[in-house]
């Protein structure tokens, strides 16, 4: 048993409409499942929350960031033109405030946006050469007309045979079992 | 179904008008103490004057404008708030009227419509072509002209769209809205040069009526909201104009706090950078003296606040909130109408007289009756638009509890 279920990565239902997915998502959420994906050709507007997901901890990554490059912008300026190499330009003063905001907003926006690309590949594991999902034949039609619903081995509830009779009574097309 | 949302409409006939009347009351109280201050202080009175007209003004030009932009790009919003944006517009007739004293009071206001002060001044006298009172008034009324005919239609052919199923009137305004829109920015642009810059006629920008066009834009977003929310409890507006849609307003409100913010920090730099002596004058009255301390004002309530808190999904979310920004915004709409414009008399310091607070309510009791008048006259959603099913959307609300 153990083995078996070591080797599956999950249990895959096929649907032929948003809507019926939209309605297994949260008949298995209400279930108790929570470890699960659903994957969609198109924007389902209520999956997301039918699966369960919740906001990440990714905006204030983004905002520490933000703030590092407004720091990092404004106080690189300052350094350089007030203390490392201070150049009296028409009597100009050197702490030119208004003149170091365009820069610093420059480099927030760089700081915050870059650091959320490479945070986001980051805890999303990317790049992924490699994912179990894809090896449900048929699953590529994820992209053009069918409807996914995964509920993954890593789920507590998670039973071969006990998930497998559940996720039949939703009236899928079919349901298949995800090699590791 | 239309029956039915005329029905609703007219169901909240009698809160609007009770609204009218408290606004018109509220309108005649300090209007009558404008009358008093007009005997007490004539220069100030026109300077106060001025403030009030121009910001009621920037209402009734936004509603023009932000109703093209809905015409153009079309969007849920839009229908939500399509009502109220055409009753606004249906004010420019009582603004055409609130205007004349200012231009009876010009030489209260304008240091070019004194022929001795051009007479010793090259520059104004090169300037004198365009900047003299005869056309200062032709012009007035040219720029009434424009804005009158570009609202007139609209508001013709929407009555024909809620009256008909054919869709040749919504062709019609979308057709409109396109030149309409380059014609309003030209038009408003002269308006803005001619009402505000030419306090200090000395003094050029050339971003400087975008920024008054942009702030017009950034206060009807706010009295949609203002108004909006208020709607919204109600049919017909509940279904359609819910927290989403409020929201979604926020977010334009937000957008529009970045441009203002954007523009006007782009009118700073590019003159503080320069340091010339004909363009630094400007920001040197506004920067000392007291002034300096509404500028920051505006720093932080006018841009930091409101970015701050609409930025954040969860928070604008929240109607009272929201509710909050927007009136926060009429507000500050004022301090920034305020800053640009007084310092221009008053180069002595920071000065508020209490004509700058009685005049802007007084022009504001009165337009809010108008504009309360005008929004009961018609279904508070607009009737037969085929971009629109409205039909469709009752079901949606029905069928989600």
């Amino acid at each position: 048993m153990s083995e078996t279920e070591s080797d599956t990565y999950g249990l895959m239902a096929e649907f032929e409409t948003p809507e019926e997915l939209l309605e297994a998502a949260k008949l298995a959420y209400g279930k108790g499942y929570r470890t699960m994906d659903a994957y969609s050709p198109l924007p389902i507007h209520g999956l997301a929350a039918a699966i369960g997901f919740h906001r990440t901890n990714l905006p204030i990554l983004t905002f520490i960031l933000a703030l590092t490059g407004a720091i990092v912008g404004y106080g690189m300026q300052y350094w350089i033109q007030v203390i490392d190499f201070p150049v009296n330009i028409g009597g100009r003063p050197l702490h030119s405030g208004p003149m170091f905001i365009p820069v610093t907003f420059e480099l927030t926006i760089l700081f915050a946006a870059v650091g959320t690309f490479v945070g986001l590949w980051i805890r999303n594991g990317l790049p992924m050469p490699y994912h179990p999902v894809f090896n449900v034949a048929g699953f590529e039609r994820a992209s053009q007309d069918r409807f996914f619903l995964c509920i993954e081995s890593a789920d507590p509830l998670f039973d071969a045979e006990g998930t497998r009779s559940f996720l039949g009574g939703l009236n899928p097309v079919e349901v298949s079992t995800v090699d590791q | 179904m239309n029956e039915e949302l005329i029905r609703q409409s007219e169901a909240l006939a009698p809160q609007l008008d009770s609204s009218r009347k408290k606004a018109f009351v509220c309108g005649l109280l300090f209007a009558a103490l404008t009358v008093v201050g007009y005997f007490i202080d004539h220069g100030q009175f026109f300077q106060s004057y001025l403030l009030a007209f121009i910001y009621w003004m920037s209402l009734s030009l936004g509603c023009l404008l932000l109703l093209m932009i809905h015409h153009l790009a079309g969007g849920r919003w839009g229908f939500a708030i399509r009502r109220i944006l055409e009753a606004g517009t249906r004010t420019l007739a009582l603004m055409l009227v609130l205007g004349v004293p200012i231009l009876l009071g010009i030489h209260e206001l304008y240091e070019w419509s004194h022929e001795d002060v051009v007479a010793a001044d090259e520059i104004l006298q090169k300037k004198a072509v365009f900047l003299n009172s005869t056309s200062f008034v032709i012009r007035y009324f040219v720029y009434f002209l424009v804005w009158f005919i570009l609202a007139f239609l609209l508001n013709k052919w929407t009555a024909a769209q809620d009256a008909t199923s054919e869709t040749s009137p919504t062709r019609r305004m979308q057709i409109l809205s396109g030149p309409g829109t380059v014609l309003f920015v030209l038009v408003t642009t002269f308006a803005a040069i001619d009402w505000i810059m030419s306090l200090e006629p000395h003094w050029f920008s050339t971003i400087y009526a975008a920024i008054y066009i942009i702030g017009q834009l950034l206060l009807t977003w706010a009295f949609a909201i203002l108004v909006g929310v208020r709607l919204s409890r109600h049919l017909p507006l509940s279904a359609l104009l819910t927290n989403e849609r409020l929201r979604d307003l926020g977010t334009f409100m937000l957008a529009f706090v970045m441009l203002w913010a954007y523009t006007s920090f782009s009118q700073f730099i590019i003159i503080w950078s320069g340091n010339l002596p004909e363009e630094i004058t400007w920001y040197y009255a506004r920067l000392q003296g007291g002034w300096q301390h509404v500028g920051y004002l505006l720093v932080a309530f006018h841009f930091a606040l409101p970015l701050v808190l609409l930025v954040s999904s969860r928070l604008k979310a929240r109607i009272p909130i929201l509710t909050a920004i927007a009136a926060g915004m009429m507000i500050m709409r004022l301090v920034d109408l305020f800053w640009i414009t007084a310092p221009a008399f008053d180069k002595t310091g920071l000065t508020l007289h209490w004509m700058d607070l009685v005049i802007p309510i007084a022009m504001g009791g009165i337009w809010l009756s108008v504009f309360y008048g005008q929004l009961k006259k018609r279904s508070l959603v607009p009737l037969n638009d085929p971009r629109f099913d409205f039909a469709a959307l009752a079901d949606e609300v029905d069928a989600h509890g």
